[in-house]
């Protein structure tokens, strides 16, 4: 009897191997000889230019650390819980880039994660979204990837332990929380917000930074963008939990997305600026308007902005908080000569340019690290606002000056509880900077 | 190599990315108006103009600018008689003068946010810009004269 229940169950192992091998094997795509780029017509390049755009394919398929690299050629280090992951060159070189990549193959890298060569793509590169792509927007991604220069360049060696080095076990993560197949438009909504859907959803990856991650790394579908922390910094929840006292509505997204400033909110900074000011500025608008009319909806503006007004009362009121009049508080006094004479505003709203901390996410988030970050860095400026720089006080503020400015800003600009540990965690989003950004011993 | 504008006209400056603005203006491009005051940020001398915006200099590095478009206290009038100068120099506001190239950048900036400005939004802006001799009622007096100069001289925007 135990015999023949350890034989079922070796039958049953085994079937259920070989359907996972069945499952997981992706036969190779033969090469091919990297296409004519005269084969593809202007429009379709243009169009790939756009897609690839949309995408931010440059942003992690570039080198930054070191002394940077060509653009597309990859070697993006990207540090994941697992370990360091170092990103594929995807210009149309033969040997070391994709150029003896067919169209076949290209398309099945996008909307199934398979290289070429039938091996499983790591899940860093988000096919999870990319697979919502039409066939056409791949196509004309292929026409615009195949016409760049074609760089030789490899990365350098992944960093992910045993076994998760293993692709196969790739597999077996699809198998849990892939799902494969161009994005549906929904019935319910118009144009513009499917049109918005379709962007976010798959091309523009949000979810990718903005939603938590589970213990395997996938995007947790039960917080679909409930925010998370990227690179050491909190790409901030897009739905309804946006802490912001303002309202995220369609015209404040709009802004932001397109011109990198959002009037009520302020500039975008960090690993979210290259979004405005390399890709969605060289986008047709109506897509921009189309994925801010989507996030309208899914921070539930409509119902939100009912209250804007009240909040930004409020908040001009507490710009001005403890700058008048003869104030003992002396980290009132820290704040007001390192950061209010650009920072203050007065009723009835603020100036563009004078970002209000009181209308921040910075603030309103529940830990310091945006605040701290863009505090230690500055604004250069190409990012947030462009033309207008913050500096940088990595020099001239101490973890403490930081921890006590931190603490008054919470305490007197928003209505949330104290944030705690505060000069602990500024030397840790400190230790995160590696090049200092200004030294004024030269 | 950063290249920005500088007074209107282009310049580009050699130096390690990490360089501070004011060093760039002082050491390499020869514009010694800028002060240095504390170099952390906390006095207000270093401050010029960034894309219109009063920013410290001494903390801002030249890698950030990229682009932008400077104003520094010789920029600000090509004879020195921008309205604030010339309030300035009406109301005798320095003493010994080390700080007023800032505190004069950031009233110009003050004054294009809040063209008739409060008491209460000149102290808001103007606080991070110290004096040690104390001129702040005649900075305050200037203010309000140069404020009703440009009202007069722009008064769409008054």
């Amino acid at each position: 009897m135990i015999k023949r229940l350890l034989a079922g169950a070796a039958a049953i192992g085994a079937i259920g191997g070989l359907g996972f091998l069945y499952y997981a094997w992706y036969p190779p795509i033969e090469p091919v000889e990297a296409p004519d780029p005269g084969s593809f017509s202007a429009e379709q390049i243009e169009r790939g230019r756009i897609v690839a755009a949309e995408g931010y394919c440059a942003e992690c398929h570039t080198r930054t650390d070191g002394s940077g690299g060509p653009e597309l050629a990859g070697d993006y280090k990207m540090e994941t819980p697992f370990g360091a992951i170092y990103s594929s060159n995807i210009t149309p070189d033969l040997e070391t880039g994709i150029g003896n990549w067919s169209e076949e193959a290209f398309q099945r890298a996008m909307h199934l994660g398979v290289s070429r060569k039938g091996v499983h793509l790591i899940p860093a590169f988000p096919f999870d979204h990319f697979t919502k792509m039409t066939e056409q927007d791949v196509s004309d991604l292929y026409a615009y990837l195949m016409t760049r220069p074609a760089v030789h360049m490899t990365h350098r060696t992944n960093e992910l332990p045993f076994p998760l080095s293993l692709r196969i076990l790739q597999a077996g993560w699809k198998l849990l929380y892939f799902t494969p197949g161009v994005y549906k438009p929904d019935p319910r909504h118009d144009a513009l917000w499917n049109r918005g859907a379709y962007l976010s959803e798959g091309n523009a990856h949000c979810g990718a930074c903005h939603t938590p991650r589970d213990f395997m790394g996938a995007e947790k579908k039960s917080a679909p963008y409930d925010g998370a922390v990227v690179d050491n910094w909190i790409a901030p929840p897009l739905n309804e939990h946006n802490p912001t006292p303002t309202t995220w509505t369609e015209d404040e997204l709009f802004q932001y997305l397109r011109f990198g400033v959002a009037p009520l909110h302020g500039p975008a900074g960090g690993p979210m600026s290259p979004v405005p000011h390399r890709f969605l500025s060289t986008v047709p608008e109506e897509d921009v308007h189309a994925i801010a009319h989507y996030f309208a909806d899914v921070d539930h503006a409509a119902e939100r902005e009912k209250h804007d007004k009240a909040a930004l009362a409020l908040a001009m009121e507490q710009s001005k908080t403890d700058l008048i009049g003869p104030s003992v508080d002396p980290d009132a006094k820290l704040y007001q000569g390192a950061c209010a004479a650009c920072h203050y505003n007065a009723a009835p709203s603020p100036v563009l340019g004078r970002p209000d901390l009181a209308l921040n996410n910075a603030l309103w988030l529940s830990e310091p690290t945006n605040l701290y970050q863009v505090i230690l860095h500055g604004l250069t400026a190409e990012e947030g606002q462009t033309g207008v720089a913050m500096p940088s006080f990595y020099n001239a503020l101490s973890d403490q000056d930081m921890a006590r400015i931190a603490g008054y800003l919470r305490r007197t600009r928003t209505t949330l509880p104290p944030w705690t540990d505060l000069e602990k965690k500024a030397a840790a989003v400190r230790k995160t900077i590696t090049t200092i950004p200004v030294n004024s011993s030269h | 190599m950063v290249k920005f504008k500088l007074n209107g006209r282009d310049v580009s400056v050699d130096v390690p990315d990490d360089t501070p603005l004011l060093w760039a203006l002082r050491d390499d491009l020869d514009l010694t108006g800028t002060k240095f005051g504390c170099g952390v940020g906390q006095c207000g001398a270093c401050t010029v103009l960034v894309g219109g915006r009063a920013t410290r200099s001494c903390i801002t590095p030249l890698s950030s600018l990229e682009g932008a478009d400077v104003t520094t206290i010789e920029g600000l009038d090509p004879n020195g008689k921008h309205a604030v100068q010339e309030a300035w120099k009406d109301i005798q506001v320095p003493q010994c003068g080390y700080c007023q190239s800032g505190q004069i950048m950031q009233a110009v900036s003050l004054l294009k946010d809040y063209p008739d400005p409060t008491d209460e939004e000149i102290d808001g802006v103007m606080g991070g810009s110290l004096c040690r001799c104390m001129t702040y009622v005649r900075i305050r007096k200037a203010i309000k004269k140069a404020a009703a100069a440009l009202r007069k001289e722009e008064p769409s925007n008054g």
